[in-house]
């Protein structure tokens, strides 16, 4: 056979606009039939997008798709299912009140003669499903009673349960356990020694290494490199996805002064934190890591006043808090940067000017009556739109027309002009492009330079290990370790994170 | 003919939708009807919206903030029957009318004031959809009414009272000075101050707001407040034209009117973002529409169709734009 033959999928030129920024740019590369492709890129490098329009979810706006040299138009999720390709998204697209049955047959239910739902098929068929992923849950469990790594073998078992030649798995890994990995890739071997065809989206260069034929690499929307894994180390794999030399992204580490600036004690938030202490010291980065729902978040917002503890205390230069809402946070001089950008970070429909005032407004309108200097206001957009390289048409556009990468970089603005001396970054790079990555990174160098002491909650261990002088990993609402120096690696932050070491 | 287009295109239409549609209306208006122009025509429509149109401008706050507040009608006519009960008892114990006068306007105020507050706690303390809350406090007001007036009318003692409300300064009538007055100030609060930008803010996006320091319950108190205070002047001024109110007909289906008046105006439905100015125009349509189907000679019973109409279509058109 040769290698046209085998290619079962050719995507041919693909380019996709959100708004006016283009996020792929002219991407063209093939799928051979029964392999397992890897593809990898930053956060924001156009994965995700890619595979959405593979799945029918997006449009193009240019180019073609060919399935077994034939044109293809997949315009509906349904019409991707009708041709054979199914993806695992990386956020869970399940419906919470419903059962694992139910979720597993959604939009495709099977009937009976007579036309009611035919449960007990169903039920039957997500049983076989399940115990051949080897897990342990019940058809008939409601979805919100399922841990996260459930929901995923849930998402799996949806995949599989229609006869699909392609299957798409984006990022499947970031909210499993190393055990759960194994057993995943287990599967994804068997399923391909089956005859299925496997797309593979990841971040995580080991993963690639392991389960991979192939690896391909988008770089900010654009297509870099296509080689077969084995002949290409991790380290190239890693420079071709950043573009550069690792070392270069993030600045220099500076030494905090060893006075303890924020020291929390014994913190507790029942049913979500337990006993959490730390002290973060003036000037410093602190890390914090651990997997998706370990209660880093939770931090944070007991931190800003958005959760009360029952127990413990917060105490700032050696004096207690008494944090009830976001306003005392802010007057402390704490402020939350979110990781959750467009649901609790900016405001959309705001301009840039009223975004980054928005939290730091009394600032701005001391007089009696409130009224906004809008002139100060203007002014101080400005400063942050060239200290960050800010890539607006204007200070008035609304926020919607700007970039992820951008829209940070206000959000940045507005987390920073209430003029704190703690800055809690919440996943401060999550979908912004490399070149705004690196602007974060050495932003939140310089504020620390200038003695503004730092929290970064990270999922990415390249910026925990880059970035922090300390990290703390918590699992399941605790500290499980506080890593420094040497300690800080890839493999001291995952056992910390899931109790299980790698090898062991 | 094709450098027209490009013009039309040019302008800021989509800003000053309800400022356009205004003007055409007026041009048509004046073709449709030789009176139509005529001051005293159009000092009387003035007259006519201000009422609701005082009205409609807290209803602009509230729905900039996505709420909604559908108890305006019968706060209207609670409010009219206790400043006219309050000012008649007041007359044995107060020595001039015009005290009896200033303490039924406060009354109205405080009373309104209150109403709103009342739904404001509800909605904010109590957690309650701001649809249900006022739906209730709807049926509340107007039940509380027909109950203190016996369903019947109430009738002022107070001659000044019936006066007042019927003078004019510069040939403008004292509502229409109402109106414009307070739509001056509420714009300036809504563009200018902290309170406006907090107000688009929660209405815009409560969790960002709430994670920007935002007192979100606070915000939306206030602008409940304001609306039944708003609703309170607007009583007061309603009652004095006939110095009487009727408890069963006062205010009905003012919440229509004022919510109309809103959304023609361009604010979004879905909060965030409104204009007070916009309201005003908006207000002025509906009124000119109801003058001018008078003149023409619609049945009475259709100018509700037409009403609806226009806010549906008002409502297509926003969306369209989106």
């Amino acid at each position: 056979m040769n290698q046209k033959e085998s290619e079962l999928v050719q995507i041919a030129g693909i380019c996709k606009d959100f708004s006016t920024v283009r996020v792929l740019h002219n991407v063209s590369f093939a799928v051979r039939s029964g392999e397992i492709l890897g593809i990898i890129g930053e956060n924001g490098a156009g994965k995700s997008t890619l595979m959405k329009i593979l799945s029918g979810i997006y449009q193009p706006t240019s180019g073609e798709i060919f399935l077994e040299g034939r044109k293809v138009d997949i315009r509906n999720p349904l019409d991707a299912k009708k041709l054979g390709i199914s993806i695992i998204p990386q956020e869970f697209n399940l419906v919470n009140d419903l059962t694992v049955y139910d979720n597993v047959f959604l939009g495709s239910e099977l009937r009976t003669k007579r036309g009611f739902l035919d449960k007990k098929t169903m039920k039957k068929r997500t049983a076989e499903l399940l115990e051949e992923l080897g897990v342990s849950i019940s058809p008939e469990e409601r979805i919100e009673n399922l841990s996260a790594a459930e929901k995923q073998m849930v998402e799996i078992c949806k995949a599989l349960a229609f006869k699909c030649r392609i299957l798409i798995m984006d990022e499947p890994t970031s909210v499993l356990t190393l055990h759960e990995i194994a057993i995943l890739f287990r599967l994804m071997r068997r399923l391909r020694a089956e005859g299925m065809t496997i797309i593979y989206i990841s971040h995580k260069l080991k993963e690639i290494k392991e389960i991979c034929h192939r690896v391909l690499v988008l770089r900010d929307g654009y297509f870099v490199l296509d080689k077969p894994v084995s002949e290409v180390s991790p380290e190239e794999m890693a420079q071709s996805m950043v573009g550069r030399e690792l070392s270069q992204i993030f600045p220099k580490k500076g030494s905090p002064e060893g006075v303890p600036l924020l020291e929390v004690r014994h913190l507790s938030v029942p049913g979500v934190l337990k006993d959490v202490s730390f002290t973060l010291k003036k000037g410093e980065i602190l890390g914090f890591g651990g997997l998706v729902g370990a209660g880093r978040t939770e931090v944070a917002e007991t931190l800003i006043g958005l959760r009360s503890f029952s127990e413990g205390e917060i105490l700032l230069k050696g004096r207690p808090l008494e944090i009830r809402t976001p306003r005392d946070a802010v007057q402390a001089g704490i402020s939350y940067l979110s990781e959750d950008r467009q649901g609790s970070g900016i405001l959309t429909s705001f301009s840039v000017v009223h975004n980054t005032t928005l939290t730091s407004l009394p600032r701005y309108s001391s007089s009696r009556v409130q009224w906004i200097d809008k002139k100060e206001e203007l002014a101080a957009a400005q400063r942050y739109r060239e200290l960050f390289n800010l890539k607006t048409p204007s200070l008035a556009t609304p926020l919607e027309f700007l970039s992820g990468g951008n829209q940070q970089k206000v959000s940045l603005s507005k987390s920073i002009d209430t003029e704190p001396v703690v800055l809690i970054a919440d996943e401060p790079t999550r979908g912004v492009d490399i070149a705004a990555k690196q602007e974060v990174y050495s932003f939140i160098g310089q504020i620390v330079e200038r003695g503004i002491s730092c929290i970064l909650i990270s999922s990415e261990m390249e910026e925990l290990i880059g970035m922090c002088h300390r990290v703390v990993v918590m699992q399941d609402g605790r500290i499980t370790g506080i890593l420094e120096g040497e300690q800080i690696c890839e493999e001291e932050i995952m056992f910390c994170a899931t109790g299980i070491r790698e090898g062991a | 003919m094709k450098s027209f287009v490009e013009l039309l295109r040019k302008l800021p239409l989509r800003k000053h939708a309800s400022l356009i549609a205004l003007i055409f209306l007026i041009v048509l208006s004046s073709f449709l009807s030789p009176y139509f122009l005529k001051p005293r025509n159009l000092i009387n429509i003035m007259r006519q919206v201000s009422y609701t149109g005082i009205i409609s401008l807290g209803m602009t706050f509230v729905i900039i903030s996505a709420g909604i507040d559908l108890s305006v009608g019968s706060v209207v006519a609670f409010t009219g029957a206790v400043v006219i009960i309050a000012m008649n008892s007041l007359l044995t114990v107060l020595p001039s009318e015009l005290m009896v006068l200033l303490a039924g306007i406060l009354t109205g105020i405080v009373v309104g004031g209150c109403a709103g507050a009342f739904n404001g706690l509800m909605i904010t303390r109590g957690k309650i959809a701001p649809f249900i809350v006022t739906l209730g406090s709807m049926a509340i007001f107007r039940s509380l009414t027909l109950y203190i007036g016996n369903a019947g009318e109430i009738q002022s003692k107070n001659a000044l009272y019936g006066k007042f409300g019927m003078e004019s300064l510069f040939g403008v009538p004292v509502p229409v000075f109402v109106l414009l007055g307070l739509a001056l100030a509420l714009h300036l609060v809504l563009n200018n101050t902290r309170y406006g930008r907090y107000l688009c803010a929660v209405g815009s996006n409560q969790k960002v707001a709430l994670f920007s320091a935002i007192n979100v319950d606070r915000v939306k108190f206030y602008a409940y407040t304001l609306t039944g205070m708003l609703v309170g002047v607007s009583a007061v001024l309603l009652g004095s034209r006939f110095n009487a109110v009727s408890t069963s007909n006062m205010g009905l289906a003012f919440e229509l009117d004022a919510i109309a008046a809103v959304i023609i105006g361009g604010t979004a439905m879905a909060g965030g973002r409104g204009t007070i100015w916009g309201t005003v125009w908006g207000a002025l349509i509906l009124g000119i529409i109801n003058n001018m189907m008078n003149m023409v000679g619609v049945s009475p019973y259709l100018q509700g169709t037409v009403k609806g109409l226009v806010i549906i279509i008002a409502v297509y058109v926003q969306k369209q734009k989106q």
